[in-house]
């Protein structure tokens, strides 16, 4: 009985989520359609009530419940902190936007809910078929949400291409679930790395198992298309651009944080002793990402499908910095996807804040003379461009620098200047929108219309991006102690 | 041979053909019903191996209720099975061999060499599968049990959300309130300037003007 109550009391920032995701449904249902502003602040309350509770319960402690199945250490209150945070910005920019297209109903609101709780499974997964689970949680979640808006035949359309993708990515990954669980006997994270240990001092070849190469194989590939890096990357651009962007936003931006622990949990936590097979992995990975997403983000005229082009080469940065396969190189992808996260949540809340009723502000074009039209919200623009760009006093500049240097310091000399030069040819692109917004003559003159909290969001969002840039030392110490405290072993 | 081993090698060959025939077979509903029969194999095969949890729920969970639902949807939807088959012939022999060279890349990775068969274990005869897999899933896998269960609540609530619809206005007459019309409601009286002929030249841009 004890145990359980422990398990529970580790668990309940989830358990909370879930209850209130139900309730929200539940409630719903006696709602009319004035009074969904209910829902609304229901779903807020929920994400405070959640970040509060990660936050007092045994935060920055090294708990395992469940028989093992979850964890809560440094890395996960962090993370989890940070997913919630940003989904609470993230009701934010949407209200405004899914009232004006009829999406604004309670199964948005809980969907999203439940969405949120299959990344902190992910989070706090330390079981392989927990991670799985939460995975599918989150990703059916997301499918639902894309076809949201039914009678938009491009949204159905990325929907279905979702679905059909994703599915095969959760089948791989489930595959090399299975082979590595052949080979070491648990499903268990924390055994699993325990009995290659043992195995690896009984007989070093026995990491080159050809079985346990091909799980792997197969579970950086299936991680790979979740994280949309290439080679498995042709589903981002078309979903992106397809879905509503209140829900391109969601697929954009606090999944990565997800994505990110469960890499770490998979790769570091478990199969530490592949280390030299999985880095040649990402490396190539990361490399192609970097490239293919810059050049080919130039040529697009649709900003979504830019921003889009633009998140795989991120994740190229991303993989850079977990490919480095120190604890440095962790703690510097983690600061570059807390960056990230920043940064697209601004970008997509400023196309959410010019669209309009009957108007998606997703051309390039739309963004045409934006500084006579509103010369903060250009401002705002500006910040958020040269922080994806990489332009120094922003904290996108501070990112790639720590995951650049986390990889030259085990020596990818090469990959780090060929990354340097990508980074400078996808500046291109996003000093063209900055160029459109302040030297071309506007398109559009519509007045810009949405709520004051909207816009005071926002602004702080983009203004938080010059700030942490000026001052990363916090979050970058917080990211640093994260992973040192919850990685005691080294490699 | 014992007569388990003959047991395993018949079902094995049914099992083999009807797969088989799932894919090749020219009408879905005999396909689906193909499936049907190589899931009922597997089970028996599943028996053999004293999985006979698995085994009922394979033929419950997967003959009773999700090939017959898929059989309906079969029945239900038109479709055209040459345009489905299209090509079928001209792309067999690429497909073929890239299927062929995968195959041949796995067994020689899955070989006998990393997966030989572990050895038997003997169980005392009362031993229940069903309670050993039902012991552990509420103790040991309690928790993404649990999250199993959300991920099917997710599914429902999807489900309804993409596609329910609002009823549909109907379209019945109200008689009472087509009694109480007034002329005022009905009828706009608009004022007009009397039209006068024009010339052919100028109509174009009378017209755009208006």
């Amino acid at each position: 009985m004890d145990t359980i109550n422990t398990d529970l009391f580790i668990s309940m920032p989830e358990i909370t989520m879930l209850s209130m995701a139900m309730f929200i449904l539940i409630i719903d249902l006696f709602l009319n359609k004035n009074n969904r502003m209910i829902i609304y602040g229901l779903a807020q309350m929920t994400l405070f009530a959640a970040a509060y509770l990660v936050l007092s319960l045994n935060a920055f402690a090294i708990d395992v419940a469940y028989n093992g199945m979850f964890i809560s250490d440094p890395i996960s209150d962090v993370l989890k902190l940070a997913t919630l945070i940003g989904a609470s910005i993230m009701l934010v920019y949407t209200r405004h936007y899914m009232q004006l297209r009829q999406m604004f109903s309670g199964e948005y609101y809980a969907l999203f809910l439940f969405a949120i709780v299959g990344m902190m499974v992910m989070i706090s997964g330390y079981n392989l078929i927990t991670i799985y689970v939460g995975l599918e949680l989150l990703s059916l979640c997301v499918y639902a949400l894309v076809a949201l808006d039914r009678d938009n035949a491009r949204a159905t359309e990325a929907a279905m291409k979702y679905f059909v993708l994703g599915a095969l990515a959760s089948g791989m990954l489930l595959y090399g679930m299975s082979m590595i669980y052949g080979v070491t006997g648990s499903l268990d994270i924390g055994t699993i790395a325990e009995r290659l240990k043992d195995a690896f001092e009984q007989n070093p070849d026995f990491i080159h198992n050809p079985v346990l190469i091909l799980g792997l194989v197969f579970i950086v590939s299936g991680l790979a298309f979740k994280f949309g890096a290439v080679p498995f990357h042709m589903w981002v651009p078309d979903v992106y651009q397809g879905s509503p962007t209140a829900i391109t936003m969601l697929i954009g931006s606090i999944p990565k944080f997800a994505g990110f622990a469960m890499a770490l949990r998979l790769l570091v936590f478990g199969l530490a002793y592949l280390v030299g097979d999985w880095q040649d992995m990402l490396l190539v990975m990361a490399v192609m990402s970097i490239a293919i997403g810059n050049i080919t983000a130039i040529a697009q005229t649709n900003l979504k499908r830019m921003l889009a082009y633009s998140t795989i080469s991120h994740i190229g940065f991303l993989l850079l910095g977990l490919m480095s396969g120190s604890l440095n190189g962790f703690a510097s992808s983690m600061f570059y996807v807390s960056a990230y996260v920043l940064m697209s949540l601004a970008g997509f809340g400023m196309i959410l804040l010019l669209s309009r009723k009957g108007h998606e502000a997703e051309q390039l074009d739309d963004l045409k003379g934006l500084n006579k039209r509103s010369p903060w919200t250009a401002f705002l623009m500006l910040i958020t461009m040269f922080s994806m760009a990489g332009v120094p006093p922003t904290v996108g500049f501070y990112a790639k620098f720590t995951v650049l240097q986390a990889a030259l310091h085990v020596g990818f000399i090469w990959v780090v200047v060929f990354a340097v030069l990508m980074a400078a040819i996808g500046a291109f692109y996003y000093l063209r929108v900055i160029k459109l917004m302040y030297f071309d003559e506007p398109v559009d003159t519509a007045l810009i219309d949405a709520p004051l909290d909207m816009k005071m969001i926002l602004s702080l969002n983009a203004l938080a991006l010059l700030v942490v840039g000026l001052m990363p030392q916090g979050l970058l110490e917080l990211c640093g102690v994260a992973i040192a405290t919850s990685l005691p072993h080294l490699l | 041979m014992v007569f388990t081993d003959f047991l395993f090698y018949v079902l094995a060959t049914i099992l083999l053909v009807s797969a088989s025939r799932v894919i090749t077979a020219r009408n879905p509903v005999q396909a689906a019903l193909f499936l049907v029969l190589s899931f009922f194999t597997a089970s028996g095969i599943w028996l053999l191996l004293q999985a006979e949890f698995l085994a009922i729920v394979l033929v419950l969970v997967y003959v009773g209720a999700v090939m017959v639902l898929f059989l309906f949807v079969v029945m239900m939807l038109d479709i055209n099975i040459d345009k489905l088959r299209e090509g079928f012939w001209s792309y067999l022999p690429l497909a073929g061999t890239i299927g062929g060279l995968m195959a041949i890349e796995m067994a020689m990775i899955l070989g006998n060499k990393y997966f030989a068969a572990a050895p038997n274990v003997s169980r005392p005869a009362a031993y229940s599968d069903t309670a050993a897999i039902g012991h552990v899933m509420y103790t040991e896998y309690l928790l993404p049990f649990e999250l199993a269960s959300v991920v099917l609540l997710v599914a429902i609530v999807a489900a309804i959300a993409l596609t329910l619809r609002e009823k549909r206005e109907s379209k019945s007459m109200n008689p009472s309130q087509q009694v109480i019309v007034k002329k005022a409601d009905r009828l706009r009286m608009v004022k007009m300037r009397s039209e006068s002929e024009v010339l052919p030249n100028d109509q174009a841009d009378k017209g755009d003007a208006a």
